[in-house]
């Protein structure tokens, strides 16, 4: 494999002419991600999850070159078509339109930049490989008091043709004072053996304001790894659903920073997984001042040989005095097979705090269903309802109801 | 008068050392010092060999560093081995020919040897550095068939159960410390409880470090045979030294068929001062075995010693129908740290676990709670029920919980949660209102916080548990 990694890399560096400054940030990025190679199950945080195993058993070889310059056809994805929105197509890791038809267009700045290293600790190995791959990325920035008035679509697809490959992307958010973004992100890719590498940055300024639903239903047989990066200033919320479902492997990883007073973090998730899908999230909300609140619920439905991991953590720096945080994680097992890993974490250095976490996992509670076949329901319609039951919680924690009701259709839950 | 009891316990009142001329092992880890460690025991070849074994897993081995509580470097290489009083070259037949020193020692500790004096009837294996010095009780317990003496001892008169035993629970290549203690292990207790035999009182050992630069390796093995019960108690003090010195023991325990073990300890090795120097590396590997069907062992522990504690109890439920318990109480002060919990591996049908921890830390201390629980995919209709709960004392100290949870079985349950809080405001002020002062008043509540765990305890333990739960907090309030 590094040898297709440098020959592809020269390919990239050949492709563009790089800035001296670009050059080397690619060039550093890379040696890190050669040195390190895919994450393996010795690192604290791949514990669940050897991606390095993944890569291997589920696609081989990869290659790394992607032709930014070729066209790719965007007519062939099937939009939502029952939601107005704003539109931003990414395919193999390119973005191929930004459309905000919907909005102001001086209140939306879009910036295509070459990329600079925005976090400088090394996070892991994921973004180096992303920095050194990625084509130019895009930068949002939502003006200040500006609300828009229709979700923003970012559909993430693959060529019909495209395999054994690993595309990267990354996109910038920065919310300006008191803005408001709604944002979702859904899978349309339908190939086999990729993987889909992406990376998010958000800013959030003084009462702004993001939901962010990240979708992934349709069936597919590819890789996929997401970092968020949010970083919160004062008085501003985040709200992040994630629905993990149709993907080969998925690993979410949300890492949250609550650095201004008053600021809020939601992380919802959902896994529904079938035959050997193998999922994750991996969430970090650091709380690094007084009076910020954090809230996790991730419920879990494991079908046949399907296995699910939550990785939760809660850090309270020793300033964060009046946190609040709780997180909950509950599931499902309806396999003798599948399996539920969880690793609920509190680093907690401030005394006047209120941190609780709770895990459950189990099989289905044989009394209700007893209760709901008396009733006249059958097996199979009692453990629906159950389950619907169940996942509802999660879904009633959407706090935009145009949203709500799109994710309800796609799972087929009804109240 | 209650004033003047907290004024008397606030130092660490075990720090004494006794002067007491001791034999050593050429400081030093190799296999000259193995060799001289087991021909002074005179063991026989087969223990020697596995000693040596395990000496050459340990070159292979690295030494773990995941844990929260980071320390400096141990220098191996620097450390005594083998210490034991030196009127113990020849070992003494009875209690009369004991060093009246020694007898004296464990008079300050509390711990009479002498069976006349005693009232509370509980049978004790005194050890002093590397070296068992006294088993009490041995005659009534001979009666029942109960073997309970030190390890050296059982190696000599009772090879074929040690042999049969040692190290399949602990096996010689397991982590770091615990195959370190496998090639140097000094001392410790056996038991051995036949079948069907209810043990009539409390076994326990007490251990005390006394010369400096030693480690402490000792080895505790404990087998309930089919339908027996036992409960062992184990206490732990050190005398007050600047230096760091290192506590490495391995504790086996196995139940059989029907058989049940509680292993209780309460470890108040020496923390350490108010500036964090000095105290004891208390880095210890307990594993119970249920081996047989419905059997049981249940750990108590309550630590409040220890510069860091580095230690997770745990139950492998291999039998079905086996019982795995934890009850903890750590609690940390001033610039202690530890990095604690437990292991539930369900591995049988229908195993149950029970975790209940609590971890209470002030000062510049740094606590964890970590653990396992983990249900195989044939240990069907298992259940494990976690509860670990933390207290913070100042903005200094650190509260950190890290549960591993996995299940791989859909006829199982598992359930955890998790708080962390500080003392309410409303529960100091009404305890004032009625008369106590903060420090009383941090105490009661504190206490009642542990009272689940300090339950578990036989009475006269959790009596000087109860005590020593709240002089480890004084000083934390104000």
């Amino acid at each position: 494999m590094e040898e297709q990694l440098k020959i592809d890399f020269e390919k990239k560096l050949k492709d563009f002419s790089y800035s001296d400054q670009e050059k080397k940030f690619k060039e550093t990025n890379f040696k890190e991600f050669l040195k390190q190679g895919f994450p393996n199950r010795k690192l604290e945080s791949w514990k669940f999850s050897d991606l390095n195993q993944i890569i291997k058993s589920n696609i081989g070889e990869l290659t790394f070159y992607n032709d930014y310059k070729k066209e790719n056809q965007i007519d062939k994805i099937q939009l939502i078509s029952d939601l107005e929105h704003n539109k931003l197509i990414v395919i193999d890791g390119k973005i191929e339109k930004i459309d905000f038809k919907f909005e102001e267009k001086d209140k939306i700045e879009v910036l295509v930049e070459q990329g600079e290293e925005t976090i400088k600790e090394n996070i892991n190995s994921l973004i180096n490989l992303n920095n050194a791959f990625s084509n130019k990325f895009c930068k949002i920035i939502i003006k200040k008091n500006y609300s828009l008035k229709k979700p923003l679509v970012i559909y993430h697809s693959t060529n019909k043709n495209t395999q054994s490959k690993n595309t990267n992307s990354r996109i910038d958010f920065k919310l300006e004072e008191n803005a408001c973004l709604r944002l979702i992100d859904i899978f349309k890719d339908n190939t086999e053996k990729n993987f889909l590498n992406i990376y998010y940055n958000f800013e959030l300024d003084k009462s702004s304001i993001l939901k962010n639903y990240k979708i992934d239903k349709s069936i597919n047989n590819n890789v996929k790894y997401s970092y968020n990066n949010v970083k919160q200033e004062a008085n501003s919320i985040s709200e992040t659903f994630i629905l993990s479902s149709g993907s080969k492997f998925f690993k979410n990883e949300i890492n949250c920073n609550l650095q201004g007073q008053h600021s809020s973090a939601f992380v919802n998730g959902i896994f529904d997984l079938d035959d050997e899908n193998h999922h994750e999230i991996k969430s970090n909300i650091n709380h690094l001042v007084e009076n910020t609140k954090s809230y996790q619920l991730v419920k879990s439905v494991l079908e046949k040989k399907s296995k699910a991991v939550y990785q939760g953590k809660i850090f309270v720096s020793s300033e964060a005095q009046k946190t609040d945080g709780y997180q909950l994680s509950n599931a499902i097992l309806l396999s003798e097979n599948s399996e539920f890993n969880a690793k609920p974490e509190l680093e907690i250095y401030a005394d006047d705090v209120k941190c609780s976490h709770g895990s459950s996992s189990g099989s289905l509670d044989e009394n209700s269903i007893f209760y709901l076949m008396s009733r006249g329901l059958n097996y199979k319609e009692a453990k629906k309802l159950l389950i619907n039951g169940f996942l509802l919680d999660v879904i009633e924690k959407i706090t935009d109801e145009e949203i709500k009701n799109l994710i309800k259709n796609l799972l087929g839950v009804k109240e | 008068m209650r004033d003047k009891q907290i004024e008397d316990l606030k130092d660490y009142k075990y720090g004494f050392s006794t002067d007491i001329e001791s034999f050593k092992a050429p400081k030093g880890l190799n296999e000259d010092v193995i060799k001289f460690i087991s021909n002074i025991k005179k063991e026989p070849k087969w223990l020697l060999d596995w000693r040596l074994k395990a000496f050459e897993r340990l070159k292979v081995l690295k030494e773990p560093d995941w844990q929260k509580p980071k320390y400096p470097k141990i220098d191996y290489q620097d450390l005594y081995y083998y210490s034991a009083p030196k009127s113990f070259k020849d070992k003494p037949k009875s209690l009369d020919e004991l060093d009246p020193k020694l007898l004296e020692t464990y008079q300050k500790l509390g711990i009479p040897l002498n069976e006349q004096k005693r009232l509370n009837g509980i049978a004790v294996d005194a050890v002093f550095d590397s070296v068992s010095v006294a088993t009490t009780f041995k005659e009534t317990l001979t009666k029942q068939g109960i073997i309970f003496c030190s390890i050296s001892e059982a190696v000599q008169k009772h090879p074929e159960l040690v042999k049969k035993y040692l190290g399949t629970v602990i096996p010689l290549t397991d982590h770091f410390f615990a195959t370190l203690n496998s090639a140097v292990f000094t001392d410790g207790s056996f038991v051995y409880i036949p079948p069907g035999v209810r043990c009539p009182m409390e076994l326990s050992t007490y251990f005390r470090i006394n010369a400096s630069d030693t480690g402490q390796f000792e080895r505790t093995l404990i087998i309930a045979d089919k339908g027996s019960y036992v409960s062992y108690l184990e206490g732990c003090t050190a005398p007050m030294r600047d230096e760091n010195q290192l506590h490495a023991a391995n504790v086996e325990l196995i139940a059989l068929d029907d058989a049940e073990i509680k292993y209780s300890t309460v470890q108040n090795w020496y923390p350490g001062d108010k500036d964090g120097k000095g105290g004891i590396y208390n880095f210890v590997t307990k594993r119970g075995l249920c081996k047989g069907k419905n059997s049981k062992i249940s750990w108590t522990q309550v630590e409040t010693g220890s510069a860091i504690t580095w230690k997770y109890p745990s139950c492998i439920l291999k039998g079905d129908n086996s019982i795995g318990e934890f009850y903890s109480i750590a609690i940390t002060n001033n610039h202690q740290k530890a990095d604690t919990g437990t292991k539930m591996i369900h591995l049988g049908k229908n195993t149950k676990s029970k975790i209940i921890s609590k971890g209470i830390s002030a000062g510049f201390s740094d606590m964890t709670y970590r653990g396992l629980v983990d249900i195989s995919p044939k240990a069907t209709n298992s259940n494990n029920f976690t509860q670990c709960d933390s207290l913070l004392m100042g903005n200094k100290c650190g509260a950190h919980t890290v549960p591993y949870i996995k299940n791989k079985n859909s006829d199982s349950n598992i359930a955890h949660e998790a708080t962390t809080s500080k003392i309410s405001e409303e529960q100091l002020h009404y305890c004032q209102q009625r008369g106590l002062n903060p420090e009383e008043a941090v105490g009661l509540i504190v206490n009642g916080f542990c009272k689940e765990v300090l339950q578990q305890l036989p009475m006269e333990f959790a009596v000087e548990a109860q005590k020593l739960v709240g002089i480890s907090l004084e000083g934390s309030v104000g």
